[in-house]
């Protein structure tokens, strides 16, 4: 049975993670109301404007059933802004977080986007390195002691596993190699 | 590390995809557009229906507003050169900006050749009436495609008329076969690589935003049920009467296109919409979107 994945539709690159997630092996389908999250298995929060997508999320409802279905086990992977929205903090400003994940980010960590890059990147769990696409990309700040660090540029962490809960600074789903998908999909299981 | 590829490039438009970028002239606007739900703003001197009423040369905003307007915000930030004028473009990379607009809205700078967008790590978007244009550009380096549309009307009639042609031909394209290509290209006056491409992918290499006369919630799920990737608004959310109700009205609409209810909703009670013009009294000569080529 393909696990049934759900990818949050407010806003951002959503076809993208769509298309990752079939040729990672799941069922994929788009969230844009609280009901759409009754049968999934995971839920993908793409790349995008994170506070665009907070906002809508609180406006139409989707915020807390979102919450409270990954404080519950529901697997997730976060993607650059999906990362902010997981986490429990940011270092400057005020937007609506998640709270799921044990980390402080530092938005737009490594600058504007004349400062956005791709590198080939070494993450754990993985035999070879994993060409990552950065843009307008965060970090993370401070983790917590639960928080597993998978993938780190200079000092810092941008890739971070908690439990069920997984968060990249960089965008897998911009590239063809399924491998981070893939191990998203089998934590669904 | 590579910085300033195609990938990093239309992969900054794809992040801005389902969402609203939208026209500001000081870091309070700015400041609103981003409390709206805006993916972008776009930094400006004047928002086009003022350039249509002042008349005259409009250029490259002035450094000191782009910087202001930067510092206001957390989402990217746009701004404008004149087409051709890749000495703005050079200042505006110098600034950080995030995204480029090479904009028929502003006077253009050169009648014959656009910039060089390839010699840039900043993205560029650019506006096309139809298939032919939008590669045009896409072959000088455009990592985001825009409808032209007639900015500063508040008429939505022209990104439609855009936006149909180059869905049309898109799929026109699909039906062709190998040999028929080359032939295609010569008519479409565009590169041969990228109609090929176009042709089997059936659309186009990057994202494709509507802009140009977008002025109600409306008028932002209509662009997206036509196949925009995302919205561009102009003088339409800062000429209404109630500002921050019209953005966050036409960002929710952008979202929920598919929902008539929603668009229902939130369309209520806004108050005054930005004053339209009728296409028909415009002199050819102030029509913008003819601008380019």
């Amino acid at each position: 049975m393909r696990p049934k994945v759900g990818v949050l539709a407010l806003q951002g690159d959503v076809r993208e993670h769509l298309a990752a997630l079939e040729a990672a092996g799941a069922e994929p389908r788009t969230v844009r109301h609280a009901d759409d999250l009754a049968g999934l298995e995971g839920i993908v929060i793409p790349g995008g404007e994170s506070t665009t997508i907070g906002k809508l999320a609180v406006r139409f409802g989707l915020f807390d059933p979102l919450r409270a279905a990954i404080a519950g086990g529901l697997a997730a992977y976060g993607t650059c802004a999906g990362m902010i929205l997981l986490a429990v903090g940011v270092t400057e400003g005020d937007q609506p977080l998640l709270g799921v994940l044990d980390v402080v980010v530092r938005r737009n960590a490594f600058g504007r986007q004349n400062e956005s890059f791709e590198v080939d990147l070494d993450v754990d769990g993985l035999d070879t390195p994993f060409h990552a696409v950065f843009i307008r990309a965060p970090w993370v700040a401070k983790a917590g002691e639960d928080v597993e660090v998978l993938a780190t540029v200079g000092d810092h962490p941008v890739m971070v596993r908690q439990g069920h809960v997984l968060a990249s600074a960089f965008h897998p789903e911009l590239t063809d190699d399924p491998r981070i998908h893939r191990l998203f999909v089998e934590m669904t299981g | 590390m590579e910085r300033g590829t195609t990938r990093v490039k239309r992969g900054l438009a794809d992040m801005l995809k389902g969402g609203v970028i939208m026209d500001v002239v000081t870091a309070d606007q700015a400041r609103i557009a981003e409390e709206a739900g805006a993916v972008a703003v776009m930094a400006l001197e004047r928002v086009p229906a003022d350039i249509r009423r002042h008349g005259g040369v409009a250029r490259m905003a002035d450094p000191t507003k782009i910087e202001e307007i930067k510092d206001a915000v957390s989402i990217p930030v746009m701004a404008k050169v004149r087409i051709g004028h890749f000495l703005e473009a050079q200042v505006l990379q110098a600034l950080g900006v995030d995204f480029i607009d090479e904009s028929e809205v502003l006077t253009p700078a050169d009648e014959e050749h656009h910039v060089d967008k390839w010699a840039f790590t900043t993205p560029f978007v650019c506006g096309a009436r139809d298939l032919g244009e939008a590669l045009r550009r896409i072959g000088e380096g455009a990592a985001m495609i825009r409808t032209k549309g007639e900015a500063g009307t508040g008429n939505v009639v022209e990104a439609v008329r855009h936006m149909r042609t180059v869905t049309r031909e898109i799929r026109r394209l699909g039906t062709l076969g190998p040999e028929e290509l080359m032939a295609a290209a010569r008519d479409l006056r565009a590169p041969y690589e990228l109609v090929a491409e176009v042709a089997e992918t059936g659309r186009l290499p990057v994202v494709n935003f509507a802009a140009g006369g977008i002025a109600t919630p409306a008028d932002a799920a209509l662009m997206m049920a036509l196949g925009c990737d995302g919205v561009f608004v102009g003088s339409g959310i800062f000429k209404s009467s109630n500002p921050p109700a019209y953005a966050r009205a036409i960002v929710e609409a952008t979202t929920y296109w598919q929902d008539p209810e929603v668009v229902a909703k939130v369309s209520r009670g806004l108050g005054e919409a930005m004053p339209g013009i009728e296409l028909e009294t415009l002199d050819d000569s102030d029509r913008l979107a003819v601008r380019g080529w």
